[in-house]
């Protein structure tokens, strides 16, 4: 039922892990199938001073499409810019990946999610402007995850997962 | 590459002597039942010799034996032409959450027909209580119809006394015994039965092929209409290959099979739970098939670990093959209260006999490996990484 590329991904995920002193971490996560999926982000200036995404790692909880995209959204941010990789739509991680099964569209949507998501965190914390859709982003995705903690986590996974980091 | 097959819950490769049963009626005697000559006489015989051996399996008469396209039709057959037979006396069917799909779609299109349907809970170990029958049946209710092996957790329900239960308060009492056939026994008339859905392609049998069990004198109305075949209640020419390769599973199906299954079962039940961290079992610990073991991986998605294991050639299932097309948790665990992250986490084994020791012990190393590489790829912490 998956792509070649998408069982590639799924067997030999990219940039798994998770970044010590990060300047930007996206958690986002799926009420409905459960999935769960952090990205961090490293940030450096280039050359014309802009802010680029130097390192990128990830955590899923998911099935093989939603590792296979966090794999490929990694892939595909890694050194852009920060606006360049605000972009990046769920369309051109399935687009990357050859295709996925219409059901799993919204495991791309959490890859990209994640990302926009450390992004916003990294905005937000160092006090620079934030983009309107990027703030709007930031507010359904903050719900969903609530939702998927309260609904998917057991209070155990629940505690440590707001512990980590 | 090993290709290890654990999902004989989902369907069972045909065994060699079945499919040398079946043969001669490919090419041979491919007659047609219905036919009054001598070649369609071959076909006929063929017919009620293999409904003979049905019924002699569940101590029913062969004249009580339909035969049908397999567990699904038999399924729907029962549901609704109970319920239309018998619409002037009742419009209420009692059933339960941990139903199969067919059961469970079958009694949602009914509610839309303008009958009732409850739909029993049951407690954590899958069992639905007795009791919760005997209270749901109200003067409106025709039939019960409950689950008797469980196809995703493997729990076998107390069916003789809730057909008791039935008899007693003169409802018809339906069981889907396609995960039990010839592994748990079923008498007709020991479990008070009234119909019995089946079929071949779970004990080696070919696909497409069943029956349903209707005792003597229970009213129902045909659901397929046509030539007036099996007794004017199921039409359609008979699959005469189908049928006696259904009826040489059943003849194949033996004692020394199930203790064996039990045997691979229980070591990998056993070894699962001790060598794994964090994993759970779902279903009954004691009341299940002989083939089914179900469990929990904390932390992880039953799907990806799947996979995983596909790439070793293990073959397992999440939830149950047909579910895999949702994004929801099974309803089976669900019913039983199991949390959603647990519910997603499930994975499915079910053994074979043609399974070996090695096999298990393959399955458990690689599955200690795969668990451990998804938990470390895991957000979600409070898990034993391995
Ligand atoms: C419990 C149960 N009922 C019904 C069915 C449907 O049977 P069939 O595949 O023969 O239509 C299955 C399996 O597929 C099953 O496990
Ligand atoms: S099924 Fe929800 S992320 Fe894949």
């Amino acid at each position: 039922m998956y792509s070649k590329e998408v069982m590639d991904h799924f067997a030999n995920p990219r940039n798994i892990g998770i970044i010590e002193n990060a300047d930007g971490v996206g958690k986002v996560g799926n009420y409905v199938c459960g999935d769960i999926m952090w990205i961090y982000i490293k940030v450096r200036k280039n050359e014309n001073d802009e802010d680029i995404i130097d390192d990128i790692r990830f955590k899923t909880m998911g099935c093989a499409a939603a590792i296979a995209s966090s794999s490929m959204a990694t892939e595909l941010a890694k050194g852009k810019t920060i606006s360049d990789a605000l972009k990046m739509t769920k369309q051109n991680i399935a687009d990357s990946l050859g295709g996925l099964p219409a059901v799993k569209l919204h495991c791309s949507l959490l890859a990209t999610d994640a990302l926009v998501e450390a992004i916003y965190d990294y905005l937000s914390k160092n006090s620079l402007p934030v983009p309107d859709d990027v703030l709007r982003k930031h507010e359904r995705i903050k719900i969903d995850l609530e939702k998927t903690e309260k609904m998917c986590l057991n209070p155990k996974a629940q505690e440590n997962s707001l512990k980590k980091d | 590459m090993k290709r290890i097959y654990m999902d004989h819950a989902a369907t069972t490769p045909v065994d060699e002597r079945v499919m040398k049963a079946m043969n001669p009626y490919l090419c041979e005697r491919y007659g047609n039942a219905s036919s009054i000559h001598r070649i369609g006489h071959e076909a006929k015989e063929a017919l009620e010799t293999s409904r003979q051996v049905i019924a002699d399996k569940i101590n029913a008469s062969p004249d009580e034996i339909i035969f049908t396209s397999g567990g699904t039709e038999s399924n729907n057959f029962a549901l609704k032409g109970i319920a239309f037979a018998n619409r002037d006396k009742g419009r209420h069917i009692i059933t339960t959450r941990v139903e199969h799909g067919c059961v469970l779609n079958s009694c949602r299109w009914l509610e839309t027909q303008g009958f009732k349907v409850t739909y029993l809970g049951v407690d954590k170990n899958g069992i639905v209580r007795p009791d919760d029958v005997s209270q749901a049946i109200t003067k409106d209710t025709i039939a019960v119809s409950v689950i008797h092996g469980n196809n995703e957790v493997g729990t076998v329900a107390p069916i003789r006394d809730i057909g008791k239960i039935c008899t007693e308060k003169g409802v018809y009492f339906h069981t889907d015994a396609c995960q039990s056939f010839t592994k748990v026994p079923i008498d007709v008339e020991k479990d008070y039965l009234d119909m019995v859905t089946i079929n071949a392609h779970k004990i080696y049998g070919p696909k497409g092929v069943g029956a349903l069990y209707i005792k003597k004198g229970t009213t129902i109305d045909a659901w397929q209409h046509g030539g007036g075949h099996e007794r004017n209640l199921r039409s359609g020419t008979e699959n005469i290959p189908g049928i006696v390769g259904f009826a040489k599973s059943v003849e194949i199906a033996c004692t020394d099979d199930i203790t064996y299954m039990t045997k691979l079962r229980d070591i990998l039940i056993t070894r699962v739970l001790s060598e794994v961290l964090d994993c759970t079992l779902n279903g009954h610990p004691a009341q299940r098939l002989c083939n089914n073991a179900n469990f929990s991986f904390k932390g992880i998605e039953g799907e990806a670990l799947l996979l995983r294991l596909d790439l070793h050639g293990i073959a397992c299932s999440t939830a149950s093959a047909c579910s895999s097309h949702t994004l929801e948790p099974s309803h089976v665990l669900m019913a039983m209260g199991l949390g959603a992250e647990d519910a997603h986490s499930s994975l499915r084994f079910s053994v074979g006999k043609e399974n070996t020791a090695e096999d298990i012990e393959y399955t458990i190393d690689i599955l200690k490996k795969e668990v451990g590489l998804l938990r470390k790829m895991s957000p979600v912490g409070g898990i034993n990484v391995q």
